[in-house]
């Protein structure tokens, strides 16, 4: 990649850094939120499932905004998380948080439509053959939803990708440091002569997107080949 | 020895069953909504009952007095379900070893064999058949090497042809002393397989005993009044070249289509109420091969035009549908003679099961 100058790659490398931090630490919490919303019935419900949604709502900067006052080394939590040596404020470990919680929505919807496809009546047949309930799930139910996992991920990272407002609220525009594929963008078009800098940007992004979006259609279609769904 | 006691409300239907049940086939029979799947579900585990105690052998699988009442993976059952519920991302191989793997000590190539499913093995189920699926699904449960096995309507969902072609396997399990809790609404079902049979109305038991006692039953219609038919026990008598089958049922010779099993058998046949007429004369010039004399033991007339005539016969007791016009016309009652006449293409074959 000889024709991206050294500040473009390192916010194209920093994206992927970023975005695959954020998919992965959030895959679990997905999961368990997509299943809690398809299968339980508790209280509160409802608040959870608006919990979910409010990044997909609520304006970036808003959600950035609310993440920095938490997060931040003043607060509570922040200082905290310094003292463990995680700090997140102005750090790429902010910028993965910011865009894990901006992907969550698209993530637990992907995953809570697979999860509501999966008959329980199966769950059922695998626990009178002996299976518990965790042995159910790791052989029957996961399988199962794995197209929808995989869909979850891909588009989460997808998003990761392309998140802007909350991450320059939050973590700011550090080049090397907290300055993602998009924040570069945005900072190439601020100063006179960038535009070839942005428009070799665009590009990676259109291509690392389309790259994603085509690699998920390909896996469910092996896996929903293979489960013969 | 499978004791069953529960007590479940849901809305204001109520459950209430109290059953001792002796090893071989049971059926539970009632028509649908009469809580027979729900005891499957009690006894599986997967529905807790308000009250309940359910003990297989010396194994307390569940007492809600004492807060007990096993996960299903620990209760070591069989179920098969009207569904089939194969695993449909695992092979038919895969799903055969699924509860075998988990406890169980069948041998795979036994099963395989007496289900004659060696074919399928390396197929996925959405490829199958429904009824090849079905006999997929029974080898599974049996697999499990369980305690007793569940069926919850297992043919329900295939058509006649394929539900004859299933039966027979549910006969060679009843054959292998494995203890079976059977649900239906199908006396033909009853009929053919039952060794015992509980008959349920609305989440009561309203009568428990042999398939012969409760179908031979005029006072008890629970699958409506068109599945009404006495059970006769015969023995194979010879099989003739026109490919009829004589029976022999204590001294009155029956006509059948060829049935497969050999002469000296006992079969057991179900003949519809609604397929018998009656005759005070013995009938002469008639097509018909079968006529069984007898006496009038009781006459029920329904709400309807019609009345069912229950006849002593030496073969058994048998049940004729007709209307109370004709009842009346005939001179019909109790203790009068009276023949019985059943065309041999009236038995069904689905209706013929071994003794």
């Amino acid at each position: 990649m000889s024709w991206l100058g050294p500040q473009e790659w390192a916010a194209v490398a920093l994206s992927l850094k970023v975005s695959f931090w954020a998919m992965l630490s959030s895959l679990p919490f997905g999961m368990l939120c997509a299943y809690a919303l398809a299968r339980w019935r508790f209280p509160g419900r409802q608040v959870l499932n608006g919990l979910v949604h409010l990044p997909l709502i609520l304006p970036p900067v808003v959600t950035g905004y609310l993440l920095l006052m938490t997060f931040s080394p003043r607060a509570p939590v922040g200082q905290l998380l310094d003292t463990i040596g995680l700090p997140l404020a102005f750090r790429w470990t902010g910028a993965a948080l910011a865009a894990a919680i901006m992907g969550f929505p698209l993530m637990v919807r992907a995953m809570r439509l697979s999860i509501e496809a999966v008959d329980p009546k199966l769950e059922e047949a695998a626990a009178t053959l002996g299976a518990s309930r965790a042995g159910v799930f790791c052989t029957i139910t996961l399988p199962l939803i794995l197209p929808g996992v995989l869909t979850g991920a891909i588009l989460a990272f997808a998003k990761a990708m392309g998140e802007f407002g909350a991450t320059i609220t939050f973590v700011s525009n550090i080049p090397g440091q907290t300055q993602t594929l998009p924040s570069a963008i945005y900072a190439f078009l601020q100063v006179p002569g960038g535009e070839s800098s942005a428009l070799r940007l665009v590009v990676v992004s259109v291509v690392v997107a389309m790259t994603a979006l085509m690699l998920s259609e390909w896996v469910s279609r092996k896996i929903a080949a293979r489960v013969g769904a | 020895m499978l004791e069953i006691a529960l007590s479940h409300r849901f809305g204001d239907f109520a459950l209430d069953v109290d059953l001792h049940l002796p090893p071989g086939l049971t059926v539970l029979f009632g028509r649908s909504g009469s809580g027979k799947s729900s005891v499957i579900k009690a006894v599986a585990g997967l529905l807790r009952p308000d009250k309940g105690r359910i003990v297989l052998q010396d194994r307390v699988l569940g007492d809600t007095d004492r807060n007990i009442w096993l996960p299903p993976h620990k209760r070591g059952l069989g179920v098969i379900f009207q569904e089939g519920r194969l695993f449909p991302h695992l092979t038919v191989r895969q799903n055969l070893l699924y509860g075998q793997r988990r406890g169980g000590t069948g041998e795979l190539s036994d099963v395989v064999d007496m289900l004659g499913i060696g074919d399928l093995i390396h197929r996925r189920p959405a490829g199958l058949s429904g009824g090849e699926q079905q006999r997929v699904a029974i080898g599974r449960a049996l697999l499990a090497n369980p305690g007793v096995i569940l069926a919850d309507e297992p043919l329900a969902a295939l058509d006649e042809a394929r539900k004859g072609d299933i039966l027979p396997y549910f006969e060679m399990l009843r054959d292998r002393d494995i203890p079976i809790l059977y649900v239906t609404h199908s006396p033909a079902e009853v009929a053919r397989l039952a060794t015992q049979v509980v008959v349920l109305d609305e989440g009561r038991v309203l009568r428990q005993g042999t398939a012969r006692d409760v179908l031979g039953d005029p006072a008890l219609v629970p699958a409506g009044i068109r599945g009404v038919g006495a059970v006769l026990e015969a023995r194979v008598a010879r099989h003739h070249d026109d490919g009829l089958t004589e029976l022999d049922a204590s001294g009155v010779p029956l006509f059948l289509p060829r049935v497969s099993s050999s002469v000296g058998d006992v079969v057991r046949i179900r003949i519809a109420a609604q397929e018998v007429i009656l005759s005070r004369s013995r009938p002469e010039g008639l097509s018909a091969l079968n006529i069984l004399p007898g006496h009038v033991d009781s006459i029920r007339s329904g709400d309807g035009p019609g009345a069912l005539v229950a006849l002593r016969t030496p073969a058994g007791r048998v049940l004729a549908r007709v209307t109370q016009r004709s009842a009346q016309a005939l001179g019909l009652a109790e203790g009068v003679s009276c023949h019985a006449v059943v065309k041999t293409v009236a038995i069904a074959p689905e209706d013929i099961g071994r003794g």
